[in-house]
C-alpha cells in the first residue's frame, strides 16, 4: 500500500469537488458517475452524448497523468468470482439506490440532501462491515 | 459547449481520483478497514479526500442553487426526491458489499480502465451488466404493474 499522503489526497479531493461543482454551473448536472454511467448504457437512455464525453475524460485522465510520467498502476484485485459477484452488486446496488460515492457521498451531501446521506451512511457502514468479516473473521 | 464541458469534467474528476489515490483499492479497504485504528494501520485518505472534495462542493452547490440556470442548459436537473424509501436503504446496501469486497466504486472503476488489467475489465463488465439487469428488472416490473392497473 501507497504511504498515507494527505497533501495529494487533499488535491484530489478539491479537484474532485471542482468537477462536481463545474458539471452542475455548466450543464446543470450532477456528477453522479453511476447514474451516468448507467443511463449511458441504459438501452432505453437518452442524451447519451454529454454522457459518454464525461466518461471518455474519465478514462483519458489517468493515461494523460501516465503519458506525463506518473505511472499507471493496476490496482489490487481479489480472485475472479468475488470480483464478478461485486461488480454485479455494485451496479445493481447503485442503481437500486440511485447512487454511489460520487452521486451521494459528493454531490448528494454538498447539496445537503437527506436522502444522499442516508445513503453514503448505509453503504460506509455496510462496506465497513464487510471489510470487517473479510479482513479479519475469515 | 456542453459535451466539451462534460469532457473537461470527466477529465478533473479522473485527475482527482488518481492523484488522490482513490484509484488504489488498498488505500479505499485500508479506510474501510476501521478496525486497523487500534492498530494503526488505518489509512485516513479517503476521510482527507471526502472532506477537501465537500470544502469545494458545498460552496460550490449553494452557487448552483442560487443562479437561475446552468450556462451551457437550459435547466438544472437537480434531484427533488426527499423519502428515504426500501430501494434507497437496500440499494446502499448491496453497493456497500460490493464496495467492501474489492474496494472499487464506480468512478474508480472507470478511472482504472486505462490500465487494461483483465480484473478491472471483469470488475467494469460486472458492474455494467448489474446496471442494465437493474433497469430491465424495474421495466418489466412497471410493466407487470400497469398491466395489472389495467386488468
Amino acid at each position: 500500500m501507497a504511504p498515507f499522503d494527505p497533501v495529494s489526497a487533499a488535491i484530489g479531493g478539491a479537484l474532485i469537488g471542482l468537477a462536481a461543482t463545474l458539471l452542475m454551473l455548466l450543464t446543470g448536472r450532477i456528477a453522479g458517475i453511476s447514474g451516468i454511467l448507467g443511463d449511458l448504457v441504459d438501452l432505453a437512455g437518452g442524451d447519451r452524448t454529454w454522457r459518454l464525453a464525461f466518461v471518455a475524460g474519465l478514462i483519458a485522465a489517468p493515461l494523460l497523468l501516465a503519458a506525463a510520467g506518473l505511472g499507471l498502476r493496476a490496482p489490487a484485485m481479489p480472485g475472479w468470482t468475488v470480483i464478478l459477484i461485486a461488480g454485479l452488486l455494485v451496479g445493481f446496488g447503485t442503481r437500486l439506490g440511485s447512487g454511489c460515492t460520487s452521486g451521494h457521498g459528493i454531490c448528494g451531501i454538498a447539496r445537503l440532501s437527506p436522502r444522499s446521506m442516508v445513503a453514503t451512511l448505509t453503504f460506509m457502514a455496510v462496506a465497513i462491515i464487510v471489510v470487517a468479516i473479510t479482513h479479519h473473521a475469515i | 459547449m456542453r459535451t466539451l464541458s462534460a469532457l473537461v469534467c470527466g477529465l478533473i474528476f479522473g485527475l482527482g481520483l488518481v492523484i488522490s489515490g482513490m484509484t488504489d483499492t488498498t488505500k479505499v479497504l485500508g479506510f474501510l478497514d476501521v478496525l486497523g485504528i487500534a492498530k494503526g494501520t488505518w489509512d485516513p485518505t479517503l476521510v482527507i479526500v471526502m472532506a477537501a472534495a465537500l470544502a469545494v462542493s458545498l460552496p460550490g452547490m449553494l452557487l448552483a442553487k442560487a443562479r437561475s440556470r446552468p450556462l451551457f442548459a437550459d435547466a438544472t436537473a437537480w434531484p427533488t426526491r426527499k423519502d428515504i424509501d426500501p430501494a434507497l436503504l437496500a440499494g446502499a446496501a448491496l453497493f456497500g458489499v460490493g464496495w467492501g469486497l474489492v474496494g472499487l466504486c464506480p468512478g474508480p472503476a472507470i478511472a482504472n480502465l486505462g490500465t487494461l488489467s483483465p480484473a478491472v475489465l471483469m470488475f467494469a463488465a460486472a458492474m455494467i451488466a448489474g446496471m442494465i439487469a437493474h433497469d430491465l428488472w424495474r421495466r418489466s416490473a412497471a410493466r407487470r404493474e400497469a398491466a395489472l392497473a389495467d386488468g
